[in-house]
């Protein structure tokens, strides 16, 4: 059984300017153990769709309508009618059994208390230990996560801590309850290179000691091939590939994976050819379109494309692409 | 390329900023910028790379004379301009120009396109009327690959990668030699940075222009670059042709960045051993003497500690290290 499913989610905010449908129909399915990468551009609907799970929503968020069903139990906010009685639930879950790891851990952190009080306080409202054991067990965190002297440290605040070290404290602070899932949105993006080396090899040891599924939000595919089982490909609120991280870095079939991976270089590749960019922009999602999300910037697009959303086809048992020329190709096959 | 022309040639440039608070307070110095040197040659793209607070973009400012520089020479075209000002930096700056990272913070934006790009042309006196102006406008526009009627508008339309476009317009509308770009594509997406590199590279090749190019992502900056110079905490540790850095970095410093570098390459990312650095970088207030990459380095020695090692020429590479030393 898979750890957590999600089905047909649809997320939408009212803004001045009209309703933005930040995620259209997102359906994926997670393994336990099993390390997903979500990549996109900005505004692709990743994050959005992290937050929905996670029932995080902005106040201007309209109802959310899909399906989401964790280690077993429907937790979409559909399900739940009465609002309180939702969040009551997500508050029992978020942070116990899914945590979430944030991009900025300078606001992430609370300025004003002191380390040990953000590290102890999960760990006393979710485990049910007293102030002691809790303290033992953010020491214990402390040096898992790589904190020298963590005695020391637990007592200072986070402005003491330098960009890589205040990271650490928020893995620190998601791994407090041994999460099921972690969802890591960017979380080194902010970071300088040897840093993330640092935060990356990190995430990957605490990936082979515990038996935690991770979902790691981010743009960098460098990352994604570093740590990645499975890879996403999201534009314009959908999903439009699946795959191993093989599969989609090897064998890619969306025009979109396609052209993504065609425009970043690799340092390895000596060769002077030039990059080869997308054109264009992403869509409006104030107005998505209603046929293919990448139809206006897909040199391959045909009628169809503009006018009716493609299906959803299957390559392997792991991989699946949503586009008409793919279908056309596997038509012609048969 | 020794036949080739030099165009910019920084020597033992040092940029230091005063930051003690108080009075009677101890003396704080940032050496943001120590002891610099190197030089660019005609249409060459020279690469700086480094983390975060190693003094790469204070060093392309000072460069652009946003920043006075402490001490050291900067020769443009074989003249000093290091300690220009008045008319003689107005020139200077008719030929250097620079491109900012944040396309959101450097346009203004109550002007349109039009007016943002106009500007600096009016302040060199390029042309007489506002109809060439607005002439120049169009073709830049076009260059860059905008539409003309974008001339009307203001920059909250626009996106991120368009709005950097506007930005090279308008550092191109007074024909520079030279141009500062600090971080162009950091801001971008992926799909979208692709698109501005190849821009740049296009007006490179067309109108002859040096770039420094300034970056932390690696792969971009050895997409781009000629030559590299990476810095740490001030220095320029290494510099050398970009193939060459990249596959032989001689400095330990540079050999743990690269090795830190994500491969887009499942294979290949999942195999590569890397050299992860222990600790951060040190503040840059008031620096131990020795090299600064002493207290990290896997190699350093007691004498790393005591002494700072020369910047030692091997070819058409440098490197300060003591490693090197015959």
């Amino acid at each position: 059984m898979s750890l957590l499913k999600v089905e047909d989610l649809h997320t939408e905010f009212k803004t001045d300017q009209g309703i933005v449908h930040a995620v259209r129909g997102v359906s994926f399915e997670l393994q336990q153990g099993e390390v997903l990468g979500i990549v996109g551009e900005s505004g692709s609907g990743k994050s959005q769709t992290m937050y929905t799970i996670m029932g995080l929503l902005s106040e201007n968020a309209l109802p959310v309508k899909g399906k989401v069903i964790f280690d077993g139990k429907d937790i979409s906010a559909e399900s739940y009618p009465n609002k309180k009685e939702y969040n009551k639930m997500m508050n029992e879950i978020r942070g116990n059994t899914i945590s979430m790891i944030f991009q900025d851990p300078m606001t992430f952190l609370n300025p004003v208390l002191k380390i040990g009080t953000q590290l102890i306080e999960p760990i006393m409202n979710h485990k049910k230990v007293s102030k002691k054991e809790a303290y033992d067990i953010a020491i214990k965190l402390m040096k898992q996560v790589g904190i020298p002297s963590p005695e020391k440290r637990i007592n200072q605040y986070p402005f003491e801590f330098s960009g890589g070290m205040r990271q650490r404290i928020i893995i620190a602070i998601a791994l407090a309850c041994s999460p099921k899932l972690i969802i890591a949105d960017e979380p080194t993006t902010a970071l300088d290179v040897t840093i993330q080396a640092q935060v990356l090899e990190l995430i990957n040891s605490l990936k082979e000691e515990s038996d935690s599924s991770i979902i790691m939000i981010t743009h960098d595919l460098g990352v994604v091939a570093k740590l990645c089982d499975r890879v996403a490909i999201m534009y314009g609120g959908k999903i439009v590939e699946i795959g191993t991280d093989r599969e989609i870095f090897y064998e890619p079939k969306h025009p979109y994976t396609e052209g993504l991976l065609n425009c970043i270089t690799n340092p390895e590749d000596d060769s002077d050819e030039e990059l080869q960019p997308i054109p264009g922009t992403p869509p409006d999602l104030l107005k998505p379109p209603v046929g293919c999300p990448f139809y206006a910037r897909c040199k391959h697009a045909m009628k169809i494309c503009k006018e009716q959303m493609p299906e959803v086809t299957t390559f392997s048992k792991t991989h699946q692409c949503a586009c008409w020329l793919i279908q056309a190709k596997e038509v012609s096959h048969e | 390329m020794s036949e080739e022309k030099t165009i910019l040639q920084v020597k033992n440039l040092k940029t230091y900023f005063d930051v003690t608070k108080g009075v009677f307070a101890k003396k704080q110095i940032v050496k943001a910028v120590d002891d610099v040197t190197f030089d660019v040659k005609e249409n060459e793209t020279f690469g700086l790379v480094g983390e975060s607070g190693c003094g790469k973009s204070t060093l392309g400012r000072t460069i652009v004379k946003l920043y006075e520089p402490t001490a050291g020479t900067i020769a443009f075209e074989g003249k000093d301009i290091s300690r220009i000002k008045g008319k003689e930096l107005k020139a200077y700056r008719k030929d250097m120009q620079m491109i900012f990272q944040d396309p959101y913070a450097s346009l203004n934006p109550r002007m349109t396109v039009g007016e943002i790009i106009k500007e600096p042309m009016k302040i060199f006196n390029i042309y007489d009327t506002d109809e060439q102006r607005e002439a120049r406008v169009r073709e830049l526009l076009d260059i860059v690959s905008l539409k003309p009627d974008h001339i009307r508008r203001y920059p909250a339309e626009f996106s991120g990668g368009q709005r950097q476009r506007i930005g090279i317009a308008r550092a191109l509308a007074v024909n520079p030699k030279f141009i500062v770009c600090d971080e162009p594509i950091s801001a971008l997406d992926a799909s979208i940075q692709a698109q501005v590199i190849n821009l740049l590279k296009r007006i490179q090749k067309e109108m002859g222009i040096s770039y420094i190019f300034i970056a932390h992502d690696l792969g971009m900056v050895k997409h781009i670059s000629d030559r590299i110079g990476v810095m740490y905490l001030g220095h320029l540790v290494e510099c050398g042709p970009s193939d060459a850095v990249y596959h032989t970095p001689l400095h330990p410093y540079t050999q743990a960045l690269l090795s830190a570098i994500p491969i887009p390459d499942p294979d290949v990312a999942k195999a590569k051993q890397r050299i992860v650095l222990e600790g951060e970088i040190p503040s840059p207030i008031n620096t131990p003497p020795g090299c600064p990459f002493a207290s990290r380095c896997p190699r350093a020695t007691e004498r790393c500690k005591k002494e700072t090692p020369k910047s030692i020429q091997l070819g058409n590479r440098s490197v300060a290290c003591f490693l090197y030393e015959k």
